[in-house]
């Protein structure tokens, strides 16, 4: 992965102490609280139901066991021994101090991590593909553009005060595994007569208004990415709504001027731009691209036979590996997702113990490095068949080998009314009632792949419109409800899920899951998932089996031809 | 009053901006004499007659306010005020920066309004070269810290049009 170099290093320190004398003059009443928070915001610090909230960046997703044994002693020593890994590339630390940050970034710093442009009206984390490098369906490594982009944005003069939050995802595979489409820009690299490039994504968002983005540019090659995005974001910051929070994003400029006129300003701009001095050199591409070359695998030419045994041997291994592993450009490789959805715990929380065990395991058998992606899961991204068994065995003592990737409850969930103020209603206690009704593992296997998603709220930090199952806290007459959504999905054919009919009470989510698996099973064709059924059936027979025996919700019935 | 900072020190400020005032038009408020800093809309009103009496003129732009409508006349602008209304509001930024990187404007480029001390890096690095620093904050910390928190910087701006990227020797 990359290595900052002395200036990138130097950067980061100089935050600390910025950031440090910001403290210092908000403390002596220099700095006003309302002239504060976008400091505090743009190093990762909400001030939260129960304490400060503190996010740190994790860059596209990638770490290293350094940096994950330094996360694992700050939120030991400043929190209460666990963190939360968000759908962005984030650790949330729920309970630190406010006037620790300062000084949780200087160890942070230690090991070239910060929480830089966390949050905020500006350029945020760049997100992209988990198993960038090393999946099997890759086109290209996003990682190196996705790099330059980060340098980029980090403390961008022009763009520091943007109407709103501003989102980058970058997906070089086929299927895209980045969310793309619901991002302010989505980046989608491919090659094009020979030449390297990106398919331009704009006006995509989850949140209160959910839209899917759209192409502004079909196709732009790689060189002009850094002149490209500062058109986009010259027109968004100049033109942008600033009267209303809600109406700010991006989203909302695209859709009041339409794709084809924005897109008109964005290239008239850009005509300035263009080959300007931020067209990225190829010295600067080989530079960067240099930190991602391929680590030392061995050349594997046979399967290990020990592997293959335990395959057939071990049911409860099997399984894991079924479900847990993930194909790999290189014989005799796969990657590796440890679950961070155990039974019981809330979806992306990690203890500090549970940290040292995945650094020591990253060490031990994936070259130091690790990964994490938006489905709040942790990932050893050159495992050796050989090894699996090993690492299964250690994950499973530490609670994370749960197999139930992809599965119904391995599910995505936002923190929720338990830490964040936003909320409408709880959605962890959600997750967890979900997970204790469908324990049991056969079960689980047999219903197959669902994504599940919980938000606590419109902001949908928990991508609820994009699960196939989608759950959304509401808040009806100052009670805590849920709607649920159906049919959403994320990857190359992403789209936002339909609303099943009226909001249920937390009692009844259980239930109501369970009902909606019921239909599926029932109509299911061999080899269909859950979203291939949907699709087939449509939403009717879920709805009438939902709110069978209720006065409202039921389809409307078809009159008799 | 602000507090006006170019250069490094806090200096007087002998500008005056013109303040439309109740009842008032651009068509018809009186121009006073001296060092004025006239708004945008008073400035395209009445340009002939600020020409014809004023030698050092300045020019006032809102953040809603378009670059492109006086592009053609900067070379008749002494001072350019930029107002930034709230800190958080960055559209001033995006005007500075067309002002110097695309119309060449040489002159003072001022920002004025909510100006704070965590601004200024931004300030300096988009193009402007005088800071009208709010009241009641510590301008000689502000001169001390706020223009250099950084050591580097990674893109292209203003104050240095390649990026660093470009400017690596290894
Ligand atoms: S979705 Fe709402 S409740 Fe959940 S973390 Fe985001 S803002 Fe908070």
């Amino acid at each position: 992965m990359y290595k900052y170099d002395a200036i990138d290093r130097q950067l980061i320190l100089d935050r600390v102490e910025q950031f440090r004398d910001q403290v210092r003059r908000w403390q002596a009443g220099e700095l006003t609280d309302d002239e504060f928070r976008p400091l505090r915001l743009q190093n990762g610090l909400y001030i939260q139901r129960h304490a400060p909230m503190f996010r740190i960046a994790v860059p596209y997703g990638m770490m290293n066991s350094a940096q994950l044994r330094k996360l694992a002693h700050v939120a030991r020593k400043y929190d209460r021994g666990y963190g939360h890994f968000t759908t962005r590339h984030n650790l949330q630390l729920n309970w630190p101090q406010l006037t620790d940050v300062p000084d949780i970034l200087a160890e942070l710093a230690e090991v070239d991590l910060h929480a830089i442009q966390t949050s905020g009206n500006c350029l945020r984390n760049i997100t992209t593909d988990q198993f960038a490098g090393v999946a099997a369906d890759e086109i290209i490594d996003p990682r190196p553009l996705a790099e330059i982009l980060r340098q980029w944005t980090t403390f961008h003069p022009e763009f520091a005060f943007l109407p709103r939050k501003f989102k980058i995802a970058i997906s070089g595979t086929k299927e895209d595994r980045a969310v793309t489409w619901f991002h302010d820009i989505g980046l989608h690299l491919k090659v094009v007569d020979g030449v390297t490039g990106f398919t331009v994504i704009v006006g995509g968002g989850l949140g209160r208004t959910p839209i899917r983005g759209q192409v502004v540019r079909d196709f732009l090659p790689w060189q002009h990415i850094l002149t490209y995005c500062e058109a986009i974001l010259r027109v968004y910051n100049r033109f942008g709504r600033r009267d209303n929070a809600y109406k700010a994003r991006i989203k909302i400029l695209v859709q009041a001027l339409g794709v084809e006129e924005f897109g008109k300003l964005v290239e008239a701009e850009w005509a300035h731009g263009k080959d300007g001095p931020a067209t990225i050199t190829q010295a600067e591409y080989d530079r960067v691209a240099a930190h991602f070359g391929a680590p030392a695998y061995e050349t594997i030419t046979t399967v290990d036979a020990a592997y293959q045994a335990k395959i057939i041997a071990d049911k409860a291994f099997a399984r894991w590996v079924e479900r847990n592993t993930q194909p790999h450009k290189v014989a005799g490789y796969t990657a590796v997702t440890l679950s961070l959805k155990k039974h019981g715990v809330a979806p992306g929380d990690i203890t500090s113990d549970q940290m040292e065990v995945v650094a020591d395991l990253a060490d031990r058998y994936s070259f130091g490095e690790l990964r994490i992606s938006h489905e709040q899961n942790v990932i050893l991204a050159d495992v050796k068949l050989a090894d699996l068994a090993d690492v299964w065995r250690v994950a499973k003592a530490a609670g994370l080998a749960t197999p139930n990737i992809g599965l119904l409850t391995s599910m995505i969930c936002c923190p929720g009314g338990d830490f964040c103020d936003l909320a409408n209603a709880k959605s962890i206690p959600i997750a967890t009632a979900i997970q204790q009704r469908f324990d049991d593992l056969d079960y689980l296997f047999e219903i197959g792949e669902i994504d599940l998603n919980i938000s606590g709220c419109m902001n949908a930090c928990g991508h609820h419109h994009v699960g196939h199952i989608g759950v959304l806290g509401v808040d009806k007459n100052n009670d805590e409800f849920y709607q649920v959504t159906l049919g959403g999905r994320q990857g190359y054919d992403a789209r936002l899920g339909k609303v099943i009919g009226p909001s249920f009470s937390a009692g009844e989510m259980p239930d109501v899951i369970e009902k909606i698996v019921k239909v599926y099973l029932e109509n299911r064709h061999p080899d269909e998932r859950f979203i291939d059924t949907f699709d087939r059936i449509g939403i009717d027979p879920f709805k009438n089996r939902v709110y069978e025996g209720r006065a409202h919700g039921k389809a409307k019935q078809k009159e008799a031809a | 009053m602000a507090q006006l900072i170019k250069q490094g020190n806090v200096t007087v400020d002998t500008w005056k901006t013109l303040e439309i005032g109740e009842g008032e038009t651009p068509e018809t408020i009186a121009l006073p004499a001296g060092d004025v800093i006239f708004p945008l809309a008073v400035w395209l009103a009445r340009r002939n007659e600020i020409v014809s009496c004023h030698k050092r003129i300045g020019l006032l732009l809102l953040p809603d306010d378009k670059v492109e409508e006086i592009a053609a006349d900067l070379e008749y602008f002494v001072v350019v005020a930029v107002h930034f209304p709230k800190f958080v509001d960055g559209r001033g930024y995006s005007t500075a920066a067309l002002l110097r990187q695309r119309y060449h404007y040489q002159g003072e480029l001022r920002a004025v309004g909510d100006v704070l001390h965590d601004q200024l890096f931004f300030m300096q690095r988009v193009g402007f070269d005088s800071y009208a620093l709010k009241d009641g904050k510590d301008a000689i910390h502000a001169i001390g810290k706020g223009f250099a928190p950084f050591s580097e910087t990674y893109q292209a701006s203003t104050d240095q049009p390649e990026p660093h990227f470009r400017r690596r020797t290894a």
